[in-house]
């Protein structure tokens, strides 16, 4: 195809011809200028959706106007016992502007709570065996005036080690089990306020996974399961989700729900930094002053440094879509929308497929991006975004670019670290980790206590992180970590290094031939590669 | 082979120290006069004694323990439980019974090494139901504290040496074993069993738990 043909196939699709611009990859907390080969076909985000002018409005319309049940007002009664369970930190990313969607959902629905009589209202945020949120990230997200109203005794995360405050609703014909919070449980009503920010968010899985314990989530967290999504970005095709949603028949059975999801679009930057997510080539001389000055002041500040400055900056996505009611026909509606969103028409596998791995994922909100986490951004998340087939053929070359340094969290990730230094040394296998480990570390009891009384990830959630990993890692030839600072991050996780992209390129040329078809994921992304 | 837990309890598992104990008993003397004196002395001691255990356990438990000499073993056992009930109980640090509780669940021996005097830690024991424990022990004669301590003193090298023997002897595998501590003088402790933790550590144990990776909890 020719070159100015290939310019024409969607906006989103640019390929790389002589006059193109260098290129802006992330690389941890860095942000580099890579000239790609002639004919590379760089991904990039979609344009932001225009979001909703008036999103009180739109909320208040889900709200009157719910798919497959009664709006909420008509379902409220004086002293009734009520639960708003709301989804956690991990996403947007990096977290919105204030006000969060969810304080504006919170404060309308409190306040129509509050109208008709209902005073026995918990917010429980869903965590599931993420960290805990700390005091002032639960301020942040919910708003100082519903905190200052709930926090702490009424409004507190979720705790899937307390005993007694879960209780067994059920089990599946699998023999899969599901105990969820006791209080969401035995409420007249469970309100659940849902942020959908990728496709495998919001549904069944608000409820089944956000609020379950480990035993429960265990069940369908495991490498035979991501083996079988393909991906689990595409509902349709993901076998996670298929298993959450027979959970989510349970529920359905059990509780009342009131689903509340709403579609944001990815306008991950405001007008400082959104240089980040355009096209190199239409780049104005105000854009290019702006990535200098940014880059040269990055350069001249320390990693962790850099790091606040990043995690600082809030995202300014705004909702495109609310729909409240059941949760099917809602999570319908939103991923539909989402969909129109992300979707990016891509014709044609890749061979090599480069990424670069920026500073943000769910899992390391205002916290490092340690080994484990590049690895399930690369071979999880980057890998999964696709819907139909992968982006990247079967035995293909994917090229990370991340420093890859060995650094962790100690008070959000302890368990990570005795996972990445102790058993992947040993082996890489999931199903060995899975079936000689995982148990041990979900009830070493150090890690469940930094879990309940700390904020930290439950002692399990670093296999999964790897589990996450597993359609990836079956599928890639071989993975280079392009820019690693060291040797020995990338050989435990099993990837070969290079000092740079070009050299990566070679290597993967060298592998796959001198005429491999390149692809680049333009990062940070939110997007997902809808394969013809 | 089975596992254990061993605790370190002052500062570990509940905010109080040998010191809370020393001002209890130094306030119930048999005369107001007495009792005036032992506070006052044991007020005055207290920089002494957090020079000292900085510089070394072994000198602090020498200048501590001489202290009680002089004292009936009748009264520092029949004010006991009143010194549990109205100084420990209260300072048993919530997350502690969460853990123990977590680490019974998975089959663990739980045994507490500690500094403090046997007469004060029984009731403890008993409220958080281990059986298995061993404390520092008063020499008295003819009931009365000489104000030494009668061996193996329990401290930094020793409860390590202890731990080792004990599961020699118990067929406890160390390596599937925990410890948790909030002193850097126990280290020793920390480091013979496969999985260490400090507990509500101070700054000298924070920063060696942060060095070797090791899990940092707050039972507070």
């Amino acid at each position: 195809m020719a070159l100015q043909l290939r310019k024409k196939t969607h906006e989103s699709v640019i390929y790389i011809d002589r006059d193109s611009a260098p290129r802006i990859m992330p690389s941890g907390e860095d942000f580099i200028l890579e000239d790609l080969p002639i004919g590379t076909r760089v991904l990039y985000p979609n344009p932001p959706i225009k979001g909703l002018p008036n999103r009180e409005a739109a909320i208040r319309y889900a709200l009157n106007h719910p798919h497959g049940c009664d709006p909420l007002f008509a379902q409220l009664e004086p002293g009734m016992r009520v639960t708003i369970a709301v989804d956690d930190i991990s996403l947007p990313l990096p977290p919105m502007a204030t006000p969060d969607i969810r304080q504006t959902i919170l404060e309308i629905v409190c306040d129509m709570l509050a109208g008709h009589g209902v005073d026995d209202v918990h917010i429980i945020i869903a965590n599931s065996l993420h960290r805990k949120m700390t005091e002032w990230e639960m301020k942040r997200m919910a708003g100082p005036r519903i905190f200052d109203e709930y926090y702490p005794d009424r409004y507190y995360n979720h705790d899937a080690e307390w005993k007694d405050g879960l209780i067994k609703i059920g089990e599946t014909k699998h023999k899969e089990p599901l105990t969820i919070n006791r209080r969401a449980a035995e409420s007249d009503l469970l309100i659940y306020v849902n942020l959908n920010f990728v496709p495998m968010d919001g549904g069944h899985k608000s409820v089944a996974v956000g609020l379950c314990d480990y035993e429960s989530l265990r069940a369908h967290h495991d490498p035979q399961t991501i083996r079988e999504s393909d991906s689990y970005m595409d509902p349709a095709r993901s076998e996670l989700n298929h298993k959450v949603c027979r959970l989510g028949k349970i529920v359905d059975e059990h509780l009342n729900v009131f689903h509340i999801e709403t579609a944001i679009n990815n306008r991950m930057y405001g007008s400082d930094m959104d240089f980040l997510i355009k096209n190199e080539d239409d780049f104005t001389a105000f854009d290019r002053m702006k990535f200098e000055a940014m880059r040269y002041t990055m350069s001249k500040l320390p990693r962790p440094a850099r790091r606040k400055l990043l995690h600082s900056r809030p995202a300014q996505y705004e909702l495109i879509a609310c729909h409240a009611g059941k949760t099917d026909p809602v999570h319908e509606k939103i991923i539909a929308k989402g969909f129109e969103q992300y979707a990016v028409p891509v014709r044609g596998q890749a061979d090599i497929l480069i990424t670069g791995i920026p500073d943000i994922s769910p899992y390391n909100v205002y916290s490092i991006l340690n080994p484990l986490l590049v690895q399930v951004m690369a071979l999880g998340y980057h890998f999964n975004f696709y819907r139909n087939k992968p982006l990247l053929k079967k035995g293909g070359v994917m090229i990370v670019h991340h420093p890859c340094y060995d650094d962790f969290d100690h008070q959000f990730h302890p368990s990570y670290i005795e996972f990445f230094n102790r058993l992947l040394p040993e082996t890489r296998d999931a199903f060995v980790l899975r079936e000689k480990y995982e148990q041990e570390f979900a009830n070493n009891p150090s890690y469940v206590e930094m879990y309940r009384r700390g904020n930290a990830y439950h002692g399990a959630h670093p296999f999964f992180m790897w589990y996450w990993g597993e359609n990836g890692r079956q599928h890639v030839g071989k993975v280079i970590a392009a820019g690693a600072e060291n040797a020995h991050v990338p050989g435990i996780l099993g990837w070969e290094r290079a000092d740079n992209l070009t050299e990566a390129i070679a290597m993967a040329r060298s592998y796959m031939g001198n005429s491999a078809e390149i692809t680049m994921l333009h990062q940070p992304m939110i997007g997902v590669a809808d394969m013809e | 082979m089975a596992g254990a837990a061993f605790y370190d309890l002052e500062g570990t598992l509940v905010s109080t120290n040998l010191v809370h104990t020393l001002g209890f008993y130094a306030k119930r003397q048999t005369t107001l006069l007495q009792s005036f004196t032992k506070s006052a002395t044991t007020f005055l001691s207290l920089p002494v004694f957090a020079v000292t255990d900085q510089y070394s356990r072994k000198v602090f438990n020498d200048l501590y323990f001489k202290r009680y000499k002089g004292q009936s073993e009748d009264r520092l056992r029949y004010f006991a439980q009143d010194l549990f009930d109205d100084v420990i109980k209260p300072a048993v640090f919530p997350g502690t019974y969460e853990l123990i509780e977590k680490s019974r669940s998975l089959g663990l021996r739980q045994v507490v090494i500690t500094g403090a005097l046997d007469l004060s830690v029984k009731p403890l024991m008993e409220h958080l139901g281990i059986t298995e424990f061993v404390t520092n022990r008063l020499e008295f004669v003819n009931g009365v504290a000489t104000g030494r301590l009668l061996p193996p003193v329990m401290a930094a090298a020793t409860k390590a040496s202890w731990i080792r023997t004990y599961s020699e002897r118990e067929g406890i595998s160390l390596s599937d074993s925990y410890a948790y501590t909030d002193s850097m003088s126990d280290l020793p402790m920390l480091s013979v069993v496969g999985h260490p933790a400090a507990a509500n550590p101070d700054m000298r144990l924070r920063q060696t738990a942060l060095h070797h990776d090791w899990p940092i909890l707050d039972l507070k």
